[in-house]
C-alpha cells in the first residue's frame, strides 16, 4: 500500500570549525517521485542559540523539533539560563527514544553556542545520538560527505566555510534525485545563529561548471 | 465544624493559615539545632547532636548527608522525614545529570526539594514533612551556595543561617559576627560556625558534628578529633581576649 512519505529525499549537512558552525540544507520535499515542495525550510529556528535540521518525514521532523523548542523554552524560563546544546539534544533523543519501533521518521542535527562553545549533535528515530564535528544526513549524505571531506579544515575562514557548505549541497542535489531547490544555509556564533542565504542549486552548478573551463 | 476539621488536614482556616504546615514548624523548632555558612571559597554546616546513648552505634545517625559530589544538606526536624527528602533529591541530582548532562545548580535541587514539600501541602490525606533544610555546595561556575527551606515549601538564598531548637539565638550571633574579616579564609569560615554552635550547644566539641564543602573537591565531615582542636583553638582565643580586656583595665 502506498503511503505518503514527505521529505524522506534529502540532503543536510553541519560541521564546527575555527569560526563556529555551518548548517546547510536543500530544499526539496518528495512524495516519491512527486516534488511537493519546491522550497521547504529543513531549518528550525529553536531559539537564537539553537538550530535544528530536518530529514525523513517531514511531518514527523516538524512536531518533535517543535515540541522540543517548547521544551527549550520551559526550561529558560525555569532554571534562568539557556539550555546547552547537550541537554536539548538529549531532550529530542529521549523523545524520540520512546517510539522506538514504532515508525518514527527523523534524523536531525542539533546545533547551537552555550557556556561549553560551539556544539552539534546527530540525533535520530533509532535513539542514536552523537556528538562530533561534521554531520550529513538524508538521501544524499553520501555525495555530501565527499565534497565535505575533500574541502574540509578546521581552520577555513569563513567565506570558505560558506563556498563548502554550498558546494556539498550543490553537487549532492546533482546526482541525488531526492535532493534540489535552494541551499538553506545557517551560521551559528558565538552571540548566536545568521541566516547566510538561500542560493539556487542550478546558479551554483553553472557557475561551477563555468569555473571549469 | 469546618474550623475543627482544618487542623487534621492541609485546608486554610477561616482567617488564612495552614495549621498543619504551622505544626510542622513547630516540629522544625523542636529539633536540633544547625547551622549553615557560606564563605568564599567554602560552605560549611554545623549540627549539634544529641548525646548518644552508652549502647549506641556512634555515627549511624548523620544529620549532614551528601546529595552528590558537590552538594549536601543538614536538616532540623523529623529524621525520619529527612531520610525521604534525602533519598527523592539524592535520586533528582542523579536524574538531572542523565537528562541535562550537566550536574544540579544548589538552586536547582534547593527548588526541587521545596516542590516537593509544597506538594505535601496541598495533597488529600498526606501530612507536610516535618523538616527544614539548609542545602549548600557549588555550583558549576565555582559560585558557593547555602539556600534553606522549610515545611511550607519555601526557599531563600542566605549568607549564614540556622534552623532548630535555639535559631534565632544562633542567628543573632551570626548577624553580629558575620564580617568580611570573618569568612576571609577557610580556616576563620569553620571556626565562625563552631563559634556559633558553641554559643547554644551544652558541653561543647563533643555535641558537634561539622562538614565542608570546598571548590571541586567533595563533602568532608570533621573527625571528633579535628572538632575537638577547633573548639580548643576558639577556647584560647576566647581567653586571649580575655585577658588583654583585664590588661587594658
Amino acid at each position: 500500500a502506498g503511503r505518503i512519505q514527505l521529505l524522506h529525499g534529502t540532503t543536510t549537512l553541519a560541521f564546527k570549525f575555527r569560526h563556529g558552525v555551518v548548517v546547510a540544507t536543500d530544499s526539496r520535499a518528495s512524495s516519491g517521485s512527486y516534488i511537493s515542495t519546491l522550497q521547504f525550510n529543513k531549518v528550525i529556528e529553536i531559539n537564537p542559540y539553537l538550530l535544528g535540521t530536518m530529514s525523513g518525514s517531514a511531518a514527523d521532523c516538524q512536531y518533535w523539533e517543535r515540541l522540543l523548542a517548547k521544551h527549550c523554552r520551559l526550561y529558560a524560563l525555569r532554571n534562568n539560563e539557556r539550555i546547552s546544546v547537550s541537554a536539548a539534544s538529549k531532550l529530542l533523543a529521549n523523545m524520540l527514544g520512546e517510539y522506538r519501533g514504532m515508525g518514527l521518521s527523523v534524523g536531525s542535527m542539533i546545533c547551537g553556542w552555550d557556556k561549553k562553545g560551539p556544539g552539534l549533535y546527530y540525533v535520530d528515530d533509532n535513539g542514536t545520538r552523537l556528538s562530533g564535528p561534521m554531520f550529513s544526513t538524508g538521501s544524499g549524505n553520501t555525495y555530501a560527505y565527499g565534497v565535505l571531506d575533500s574541502g574540509y579544515r578546521p581552520d577555513l575562514t569563513v567565506e570558505e566555510a560558506y563556498a563548502l557548505g554550498r558546494r556539498a549541497i550543490a553537487y549532492a542535489t546533482h546526482r541525488d534525485a531526492y535532493s534540489g531547490g535552494v541551499v538553506n544555509m545557517y551560521h551559528m556564533k558565538e552571540d548566536g545563529w545568521i541566516r547566510v542565504g538561500r542560493t539556487d542549486v542550478s546558479d551554483l552548478l553553472h557557475a561551477y561548471t563555468e569555473a571549469k573551463q | 465544624m469546618a474550623t475543627r476539621y482544618d487542623r487534621a488536614i492541609t485546608v486554610f482556616s477561616p482567617d488564612g493559615h495552614l495549621f498543619q504546615v504551622e505544626y510542622a514548624q513547630e516540629a522544625v523548632k523542636k529539633g536540633s539545632t544547625a547551622v549553615g555558612i557560606r564563605g568564599l571559597d567554602i560552605v560549611v554546616l554545623g549540627v549539634e547532636k544529641k548525646s548518644v546513648a552508652k549502647l549506641q552505634e556512634e555515627r549511624t545517625v548523620r544529620k549532614i548527608c551528601a546529595l552528590d559530589d558537590h552538594v549536601c544538606m543538614a536538616f532540623a526536624g523529623l529524621t525520619a522525614d529527612a531520610r525521604i527528602v534525602i533519598n527523592r533529591a539524592r535520586v533528582e541530582c542523579q536524574s538531572h545529570k542523565l537528562t541535562v548532562e550537566d550536574p544540579v545548580t544548589v538552586e536547582y535541587i534547593t527548588r526541587y526539594i521545596a516542590t516537593l514539600k509544597q506538594r505535601y501541602t496541598q495533597s488529600n490525606g498526606r501530612r507536610p514533612f516535618g523538616i527544614s533544610a539548609l542545602i549548600v555546595g557549588f555550583d558549576d561556575d565555582g559560585s558557593p551556595r547555602l539556600y534553606q527551606t522549610d515545611p511550607s515549601g519555601t526557599y531563600h538564598s542566605w549568607k549564614a543561617n540556622a534552623i532548630g531548637r535555639n535559631a534565632k539565638a544562633v542567628r543573632e550571633f551570626l548577624e553580629k559576627n558575620y564580617k568580611e574579616e570573618a569568612i576571609a579564609t577557610d580556616r576563620e569560615t569553620i571556626k565562625l560556625a563552631v563559634r556559633a554552635l558553641l554559643e547554644v550547644v551544652q558541653s561543647g566539641g563533643k555535641n558537634i558534628e561539622l562538614a565542608i564543602i570546598r571548590r571541586n573537591q567533595p563533602l568532608q565531615i570533621f573527625s571528633a578529633k579535628d572538632i575537638e582542636s577547633q573548639v580548643a583553638e576558639i577556647e584560647k582565643e576566647k581567653e586571649e581576649s580575655e585577658k588583654k580586656k583585664k590588661k587594658s583595665i
